[in-house]
């Protein structure tokens, strides 16, 4: 034991010094790659480098960044949160449920909840979701591939049911029911920018909060590094556990309800596959599957990174077949940097 | 008298058998630190050789070397007279020689026949030729005389006869040289008998043993040579007939650095951890690993538990600390019933662990020293949610201070620093929580003689400020440099008690084994 690391006390201060160019490269990979992308299609299209379509391609980030947050949090608890699309679409099924109104027919009435009612419900039906794995995981040891593989099933498998496979078409409720309003979240623009983009950078900075500065935030940076050793020192490891994948739920539900309001309709399928997509932004981001290493600025730049690589290829007219290619192939290239970043510290210890 | 270290090839006097492996001037460096410097001895045919030390005087180091994980540093090794050097495990297996590790390396969920070929499927016509491997099985289980079928999984196996299983493994390679490390840790005294049988019948078939032991009593009725090492030299090499426990205690422990000795000058208080009755059951989930234990310490005092694996010193640490829950007692905490609290409130009550193995329990290998220094803490710097920045700057540089941990700075990452550093961010980490009574579960392991006694430095001054420090070790110098009261543990119980002024000898008798229990 004392062996390995004084070798590798030896060895690492050599490394800094003849790789600081590499080691910077490696390290800020997904920024360059973000400003590559940027240089590489505004010499391709002129349309691209412009502040509207930023815009617009920041608006369809936002569904793919704040799903990006919330399976960055199950993934520096060194899980995975597979279910993150279906309650996306589920979340989405449900604020439109809510929006044509609850019949109780026991009573003979049907309630028209305000649009702000409907967005609390549709969180808090994403956190119950997120706590049903958590619980799942934490005390009944299932591992989290397999409990949020179940989730993704049965939330889609609901949304499907709840609209018998159609969808919700008329999300803008009735003035004179007082529940009008819902597609503000997808369509106005505070500052000009849209409020989805706005929703997203609060989500981050929260997020970004949390971690940085919160006991939370390092005890779950220390159960993800080695979950026995934060355990012994007092951290709540099974709370810590059962707490991301809560918050995973509720950015997918926050996620579900930009979305449906951008689309202004709600279907049982949207955000089938999501969930590949959130994880491929946050491994492009830099953060370990492993558990313990990841932030919130990376996890947002990967999520621009393939938005704004997505976005750009449909501009320059690339068919959506070689688009598939290409996320592909970044999302492999990043896992690659990943381990020639964290496996050179392993094999040194 | 012990024999004096020669570098020439070591004149045992017994030449009756010939040598197959021989060490000569065997030495191997890490970086600055020497593991072991110059090493002399024969393994001879059909006989067994013996390595005796205590931890960390390099026992493990030239076992990895004569079994090819590592190679030396200088010297050289002779097979059958000439000079091999091996470059892999596997190249030493081809060589003839196998290694029984402590963790046996078998598949449980692999049947007996699947384990012995492992890696080397004996192959046929229509893919893995399962009938021929069966009967090779059956075969080497009957040379072992042991009824063990091939077809039972490993995990449905007793633990002495999965060992069983290892030697079949390196007997059906025709190993001549059988390298055991600890072998009989984990055994019960039945199992041992039968594992002694299985050592006599290979010597008398020509196997030549390389045997590893911390049980010296156990050792003696089954070595033919003894090699004993101290801090990385070897203090003695010696035929059995020449040799008893006393010599070997004596060339194992030596004139040792003088670690100090238990801070005196400070009356004890109240006592502030009681065992009453504590049982603990084992890992294994048969039986217990600590057996109705009682145990008091008192504020201010040091009390070392010396015992050897398996005495059930990290069982009872973890419980007392609530990673695990006792079968029966009470575990009472300056008066006061702890049993029910979680690890988080024993904390905050003052009761905290230093646990044995640093990389896997104690560090957070992905954080920097300064997080991993403030992590059990972080309530101390937390105000309404969000920590401060300040005050956990504090913090850390007062615990790197305290415990004088070199580094870079609180920013480095942890992997960065030495065993011994790493060690004392570990007991930073816990005194940072400003405890009552600290447990330390083998804080001395893997960490250098002047690290060590910092460390002792650091309990010695809490233990003036009224810290009680439970402290485990299985080096007997270690409880008399820094014990008031010694305990030592043997299967569960507290088999003996000592206060500072006992011996090393007594001491380490009172742990041993017998060979019949």
């Amino acid at each position: 034991m004392s062996e390995t690391t004084t070798n590798a006390a030896e060895t690492a201060p050599a490394k800094k010094k003849s790789f600081s160019i590499v080691h910077l490269l490696l390290e800020g990979r997904a920024f360059f790659a973000l400003i590559a992308i940027i240089i590489t299609f505004s010499m391709l299209s002129p349309n691209y480098a412009t502040v509207s379509n930023f815009l617009i391609m920041s608006n369809h980030v936002a569904i793919f960044g704040l799903l990006a947050i919330g399976m960055m949090l199950v993934i520096l608890n060194g899980g995975i949160d597979l279910s993150v699309g279906s309650v996306l679409g589920l979340s989405g099924v449900f604020a439109g449920f809510l929006m044509q109104g609850v019949e109780f027919q026991s009573a003979g009435v049907i309630l028209y909840p305000p649009v702000w009612a409907v967005v609390v419900m549709t969180i808090g039906l994403g956190a119950f979701v997120g706590l049903c794995n958590g619980v799942l995981i934490a005390y009944f040891r299932v591992p989290a591939f397999v409990a949020t593989l179940g989730s993704l099933y049965v939330a889609r498998g609901v949304a499907l049911l709840m609209t018998n496979g159609l969808t919700f078409n008329n999300l803008a409720g009735n003035p004179s029911l007082g529940n009008t309003g819902f597609s503000w979240l997808g369509f106005n623009r505070l500052f000009g920018v849209p409020i989805g983009v706005i929703i997203l950078a609060v989500v981050a900075i929260v997020a970004g909060l949390v971690l940085s500065r919160t006991a939370f935030g390092r005890w779950l940076y220390s159960s993800g590094g080695n979950e026995r050793a934060a355990e012994l020192s007092g951290v709540p490891v099974k709370r810590v556990q059962v707490s991301v994948y809560v918050l995973s739920g509720m950015c997918a539900a926050i996620a579900g309800l930009v979305l449906s309001s951008q689309l202004t309709s709600a279907g049982p399928t949207a955000g089938t596959t999501y969930e590949l997509t959130a994880i491929a932004a946050v491994v492009v981001g830099g953060a370990s599957l492993m558990g313990g290493r990841g932030t919130v600025r990376g996890t947002l730049l990967g999520a621009f990174v393939i938005g704004f690589l997505s976005d750009g290829l449909v501009i320059i007219g690339v068919s959506s077949y070689w688009q598939t290619v290409f996320t592909g192939a970044v999302i492999v290239l990043a896992v690659m940097l990943n381990s020639i970043q964290y496996g050179g510290r392993r094999s040194g210890r | 008298m012990a024999a004096p270290v020669t570098a020439q090839t070591p004149n045992t006097g017994s030449g009756t058998a010939e040598v197959v492996l021989a060490a000569r001037n065997v030495a191997k460096n890490f970086g600055a630190v020497q593991a072991l410097k110059g090493v002399n001895f024969d393994v001879h045919r059909g006989k067994v050789t013996t390595l005796f030390g205590e931890n960390g005087a390099g026992k493990s180091t030239l076992m990895k070397i004569l079994s090819g994980v590592q190679l030396p540093s200088s010297g050289e090794m002779l097979l059958d007279g000439k000079p091999v050097s091996f470059t892999s495990t596997v190249d030493a297996r081809e060589h003839g020689i196998s290694i029984i590790h402590q963790e046996l390396s078998l598949a449980p969920n692999m049947n007996v026949r699947d384990n012995i070929f492992m890696g080397r499927e004996i192959m046929g016509r229509a893919g893995v030729d399962f009938a021929e491997e069966e009967r090779q099985a059956r075969a080497l289980m009957k040379e072992l005389e042991e009824d063990i079928d091939p077809l039972t999984r490993v995990e449905d196996l007793r633990l002495g006869q999965q060992q069983i299983v290892e030697i079949a493994r390196a007997l059906s390679v025709k190993s001549r040289i059988l390298i055991m490390d600890e072998p009989t840790s984990a055994l019960s005294a039945s199992e041992v008998e039968v594992l002694f049988k299985v050592i006599g019948d290979l010597k008398a078939r020509g196997v030549s043993i390389v045997y590893i032991s911390h049980h010296l009593e156990e050792a003696l009725t089954i070595t033919d040579h003894a090699v004993v090492l101290r801090d990385g030299e070897m203090t003695a090499y010696a035929p059995r007939a020449e040799i008893d426990l006393e010599w070997i205690v004596r060339n194992m422990v030596g004139e040792n650095f003088d670690l100090g000795s238990p801070p005196t000058g400070h009356e004890f208080g109240a006592p502030a951890l009681t065992l009453e009755n504590l049982s603990v059951p084992a890992n294994t989930g048969i039986g217990n690993a600590v057996n109705g234990l009682n145990l008091s310490v008192k504020a201010g005092e040091i009390v070392c538990i010396y015992g050897l694996m398996g005495a059930g010193r990290t069982e009872m640490m973890e419980c007392v600390a609530g990673r695990t829950r006792a079968s029966d007692g009470r575990i009472l905490l300056h008066g006061e019933d702890v049993s029910e609290l979680t690890i988080a409130e024993r904390i905050e009550a003052g009761l905290v662990l230093v646990p044995e193995d640093r990389q896997r329990d104690g560090l957070v290998q992905t954080m920097s020293v300064g997080r991993n220094l403030s992590l059990a803490s972080i309530g101390n710097f937390t105000r309404a949610f969000l920590t401060n920045l300040r005050a956990e700057a504090s913090i850390i540089e007062r615990s790197i201070r305290e415990v004088t941990v070199k580094t870079d700075g609180p920013d480095a990452p942890i992997g960065s620093l030495s065993g011994g550093n790493q060690q004392k961010v570990v007991i930073g980490k816990m005194l940072a929580t400003s405890p009552s009574v600290v447990l330390l579960d083998e804080p001395s392991r893997g960490i250098d003689i002047g690290a060590k006694a910092e460390v002792f430095r650091i309990l010695a001054d809490h233990a003036r400020d009224g810290m009680a420090v439970i402290y485990s070790t299985s080096e007997v110098g270690e409880c008399l440099a820094i014990a008031h009261r010694i305990i030592v543990m043997r299967r569960g119980q507290i088999a003996a008690e000592f206060t500072h002024d006992t011996t090393k000898e007594a001491i380490m008798a009172a742990s041993g084994e017998s060979l019949v229990a």
